[in-house]
C-alpha cells in the first residue's frame, strides 16, 4: 500500500562510531533500529522515529542522531505538508486525528511579550542569598473579615487552607495516561518540597497511600475511583470541568492502556475503555456545580478545599466567577498551550483562549466584582520557566499547575505521541517494560531539582524588584511591561507598554 | 426519636443526622421538604429513613449505608454512589444512580432522564438499578457495567417504557426491560436479545426484592416477557481515532 506520507526523521547512525552493542535495538520501542540476519550489524528503519532521543541518549558511543527528513513539497503557505499530511492519515482511516502534549502551532506566547521590572536606587533590591525571601502560598478561600478577642487573639473560623512551600505544583496527570512510576516520582517530588501533586481522574493507586496528604484528587465526569475514601485522604478536591488542551471535550483512556493495575486505580474492569464525557451530567449550570462543590464539601466533612478546573474559553472571566459563587475555593483555569496525553488535533490546535489572557481577565473581573479575595486563582497551561511563573503570579495568580516541565525533567522529549503509549522514557505508557526504565527513586530528585532551582530563580527576581514576600508581587502589574503588545492586548493584560 | 426536617437549611438537618448516627444506627427524618445531600456517604451499617421529599444529591456517594424515602426523590439520587441500598416509595428526577458502582437502587414509581447513566462495575462490585414504571430519555447512557431493571407496571395510555436515545454510549452491563417497549428509541450500538437462564435467575431476585419492598404481585409482573438489552461492542469507539 502506498503510504502517501515522507516520513519525518532519519535516524543517522555513524558507522565509524557504531560497536554494535544493540543497547538502541533494545531500547526502541517504535523499532526504528535492528540487527542484521546474522545478528551482527545494528542497522536503522527510521519510518516510525519520533525523535524521542532515548537512543541518542543512551548510546555508549555517541553514534546516533536524528534528523528531520527533508523532502519538499512544491512551496504553498497555504496547503502546506502537514495539512496534506493530516488529510492522508484521515483518508486512509476514517479516523479523528489524534495529539499529544500541548499544541505546537506558532500562537503569541505572552510571557515572551511582558518584562519583569527590577529596582534601581530608590526601592533597594534584596539578595536573596542572606536575606528571608518569603515564597510560602496558601490556597483557599479567605475570610470575609477578621474577628479578634482581647489580647489579639484571632477568633475568626477560617475555611481550610492549603500551605504550600512553592507557588508551584503538579497539575493532573492520571495513572493510565502516564506510568505509576511516573506519577509516583511527582508524589516523592511533591512530598519532599512541601507542594501537591494531582491524580487526574484517575483515581489514586494504593501504592501513593502514604502520599495523600500532598495529593489532589480529581472528580471528573466518569467518576473513575470516586469514592468516599478518595475524596476525604486528599489535601484537596478538584473538580474537573475543563482541560485547556480540549476544552469541551472528554476524555476517553483506550482499553489497551487498562491493565490490571490502571483498573484497579480506576475501579473499572481490565481492558474495558475509560470514557469521561464530555460534560458532567449532574452539572448542566452553575447551581448544579455549587450542587456538587457542597456535595463534596459534604462528603469531607468541610474540611477539603474544593477546587474547580476550567479550560480558558473566551467568557473564562464570568465563568470564573460563576464558580467563586458557587462556592469553589480555589479555580484553577487551564490555558489553551496546556499539555495532553491525548486530544482530538482539530481541538487542541483551535480551541481555547491562551492562559496569559485568561488569566488577566479572570482576576480583574473577581476583584472587580469583589470576591476576589473568596477563592485562590490557579494559573495552568504551559509553564516553561520561573519567570513566566513571576508573571503569571504579578498578573493574579495565587499558584501555577506545571506538568510539562517536571516530565521533561523525568526524561519526556516533547515528541508529542503519548496517545501511542510507546514512550521509550517510561512516562506515558503502561507496558512494563517501559515503565521500569523510570526508577522514581532518582526522578523524583530530578524533579525536585528543578522546582529548587526555579524556587530560587523566583526569589532572586523577587529580590531584585525589592519584594521580599510573594504575597506582594501577587497581582502587582505594576511589576510589568509589555514589548510590541496592541493597546487592547495591553487593556486585557491590565499592564502598561514597556517605557511607560 | 426522630430528626424534623421541616424548613432548615440542609446543613443542619444533616449534621443532626450525622450526630444521631454516631451513637445510633439509624435516624429517621420527618416532614423533609428538598433538603440536599441526606445520607451523603452514609457507611455500611448505617440506615437513615426519609419522610417527606429528599433533595438532590440523595445518597451521593453512598458508603454501604441503607436509605428509605417514604416520598419523592428529585435529581441525582444516590450520584457516584458506591455501595449500600437505596429504596425509594415514590419517584425521583434525572441523573439516578450517575456514575453508581455498587449497591442497589429501587424505585417504586417512575424517573426522569438518564438514569443509570454511566454506572460501572468492577470485580466483586455491579450496581443494581430497578425502576417500577418507566424512565426518561438516555436511560443508560455510557453505561460501563450493572444492570438496569425497567418493569413498566401501570403504563397509562400514551405512556412509552423509556424515552429516546436508550443506551447511547452504551458499553458494558445489560439493562432488562418488561412488556413494549419503544424500539425507535433504542441506540443503534444495542442488541435486543431474549433473557437466558442466568440472566432469568439473576433477574428474579432484583424482582422479589421490588415485590417484597413495595408488596406488588411478582407471579403477575413475571407474567410479562422482559428483553434484555445488551451493547453490540464493548469497545464503540475503538477505531475512532487517527495517530497524528
Amino acid at each position: 500500500m502506498i503510504n502517501y506520507i515522507p516520513r519525518r526523521f532519519t535516524v543517522v547512525r555513524d558507522r565509524e562510531l557504531c560497536i554494535d552493542c544493540g543497547c538502541c535495538v533494545r531500547q526502541c520501542s517504535n523499532e526504528c533500529h535492528y540487527f542484521s540476519d546474522d545478528g551482527k550489524t545494528a542497522l536503522v528503519k527510521s519510518d516510525h522515529c519520533v525523535a524521542c532521543h532515548r537512543c541518542v541518549d543512551l548510546c555508549p558511543t555517541g553514534a546516533l542522531r536524528i534528523e528531520k527528513y527533508i523532502c519538499d513539497y512544491r512551496d504553498n503557505a497555504n496547503w502546506t505538508p502537514a495539512y496534506q499530511q493530516e488529510i492522508c492519515r484521515q483518508a486512509a482511516t476514517g479516523g479523528t486525528l489524534l495529539s499529544a502534549m500541548g499544541t505546537p502551532k506558532p500562537y503569541p506566547i505572552y510571557w515572551d511579550k511582558i518584562l519583569l521590572n527590577a529596582s534601581q536606587v530608590t526601592n533597594p533590591s534584596i539578595d536573596p542569598l542572606r536575606e528571608p525571601m518569603e515564597i510560602r502560598t496558601i490556597l483557599g478561600r479567605k475570610p470575609e473579615k477578621l474577628t479578634v478577642a482581647q489580647k489579639g487573639k484571632s477568633t475568626t473560623e477560617m475555611p481550610p487552607q492549603v500551605v504550600l512551600e512553592t507557588p508551584i505544583m503538579f497539575s493532573a496527570m492520571s495513572f493510565g495516561s502516564i506510568s505509576l512510576n511516573a506519577q509516583k516520582s511527582l508524589a516523592m517530588a511533591a512530598k519532599n518540597l512541601g507542594t501537591l501533586f494531582n491524580t487526574g481522574e484517575g483515581g489514586l493507586h494504593p501504592d501513593l497511600k502514604e502520599y495523600t496528604d500532598c495529593a489532589v484528587v480529581q472528580v471528573a465526569s466518569g467518576r473513575f475511583g470516586v469514592h468516599k475514601d478518595y475524596l476525604k485522604n486528599s489535601r484537596f478536591v478538584e473538580i474537573k470541568i475543563g482541560q485547556g488542551a480540549k476544552p469541551g471535550i472528554g476524555g476517553h483512556l483506550p482499553g489497551e492502556k487498562v491493565n490490571v493495575e490502571v483498573s484497579n486505580a480506576r475501579m473499572i474492569p481490565e481492558g474495558s475503555d475509560a470514557i469521561s464525557p464530555a460534560p458532567h451530567h449532574d452539572i448542566y449550570s452553575i447551581e448544579d456545580l455549587r450542587q456538587l462543590i457542597w456535595s463534596i464539601k459534604q462528603a469531607t466533612d468541610n474540611k477539603k478545599p474544593v477546587c474547580v478546573k476550567i479550560a480558558a474559553v473566551h467568557n473564562v472571566a464570568a465563568i470564573a466567577s460563576g464558580c467563586a459563587r458557587a462556592g469553589a475555593d480555589i479555580i484553577a483555569i487551564d490555558g489553551f498551550r496546556g499539555g495532553t496525553g491525548a486530544a482530538p488535533t482539530r481541538i487542541r490546535d483551535n480551541v481555547g483562549i491562551p492562559i496569559e489572557l485568561a488569566l488577566a481577565t479572570a482576576d480583574q473581573r473577581l476583584r472587580d466584582e469583589g470576591i476576589r479575595s473568596s477563592v485562590s486563582l490557579v494559573a495552568a497551561g504551559s509553564f516553561r520557566c520561573s519567570a513566566d511563573i513571576v508573571k503569571a503570579i504579578a498578573l493574579g495568580a495565587d499558584a501555577c499547575y506545571c506538568a510539562s516541565a517536571p516530565l521533561i525533567a523525568m526524561g519526556c522529549h516533547m515528541c508529542q505521541t503519548c496517545n501511542t503509549g510507546k514512550c521509550n522514557w517510561g512516562i506515558a505508557t503502561q507496558r512494563p517494560e517501559l515503565t521500569k526504565r523510570l526508577n522514581p527513586d532518582m526522578m523524583h530528585e530530578r524533579v525536585e531539582n528543578l522546582i529548587h532551582a526555579w524556587n530560587h530563580e523566583i526569589k532572586e527576581i523577587m529580590g531584585g524588584m525589592g519584594i521580599n514576600s510573594i504575597d506582594s508581587l501577587r497581582g502587582n502589574r505594576l511589576m510589568l511591561r509589555g514589548l510590541g503588545l496592541s493597546e487592547k492586548e495591553l487593556e486585557i493584560l491590565g499592564i502598561k507598554h514597556a517605557g511607560e | 426519636m426522630s430528626i424534623t426536617a421541616g424548613l432548615r437549611a440542609y446543613a443542619e438537618v444533616n449534621d443532626e443526622i450525622k450526630e444521631t448516627l454516631l451513637s445510633k444506627n439509624k435516624a429517621v427524618v420527618n416532614d423533609v421538604n428538598g433538603q440536599r445531600y441526606i445520607g451523603c456517604a452514609l457507611d455500611e451499617g448505617r440506615t437513615v429513613e426519609i419522610h417527606g421529599t429528599a433533595g438532590n444529591d440523595l445518597a451521593c456517594y453512598l458508603n454501604g449505608g441503607r436509605i428509605i424515602l417514604y416520598g419523592n426523590g428529585q435529581d441525582a439520587v444516590g450520584n457516584t454512589m458506591g455501595g449500600g441500598e437505596i429504596v425509594v416509595h415514590g419517584h425521583t428526577g434525572d441523573a439516578l444512580g450517575y456514575g453508581m458502582r455498587d449497591g442497589q437502587i429501587y424505585i417504586r414509581d417512575n424517573v426522569c432522564c438518564r438514569a443509570g447513566i454511566h454506572m460501572k462495575e468492577f470485580k466483586g462490585m455491579k450496581p443494581v438499578l430497578v425502576i417500577g414504571q418507566n424512565a426518561g430519555a438516555f436511560l443508560g447512557e455510557y453505561m460501563a457495567g450493572g444492570v438496569i431493571v425497567l418493569l413498566g407496571i401501570a403504563l397509562e395510555e400514551g405512556e412509552t417504557l423509556f424515552g429516546s436515545h436508550c443506551a447511547s454510549g452504551m458499553h458494558g452491563g445489560k439493562i432488562f426491560i418488561r412488556g413494549v417497549f419503544p424500539k425507535k428509541h433504542i441506540s443503534p450500538n444495542i442488541k435486543i436479545e431474549p433473557l437466558d437462564q442466568k440472566d432469568r435467575v439473576e433477574l428474579e431476585q432484583y424482582v422479589k426484592n421490588y415485590c417484597r419492598y413495595f408488596d406488588c404481585d411478582y407471579d403477575e409482573i413475571m407474567k410479562t416477557p422482559f428483553k434484555k438489552l445488551t451493547p453490540i461492542s464493548t469497545r464503540p469507539y475503538a477505531n475512532m481515532y487517527v495517530a497524528n
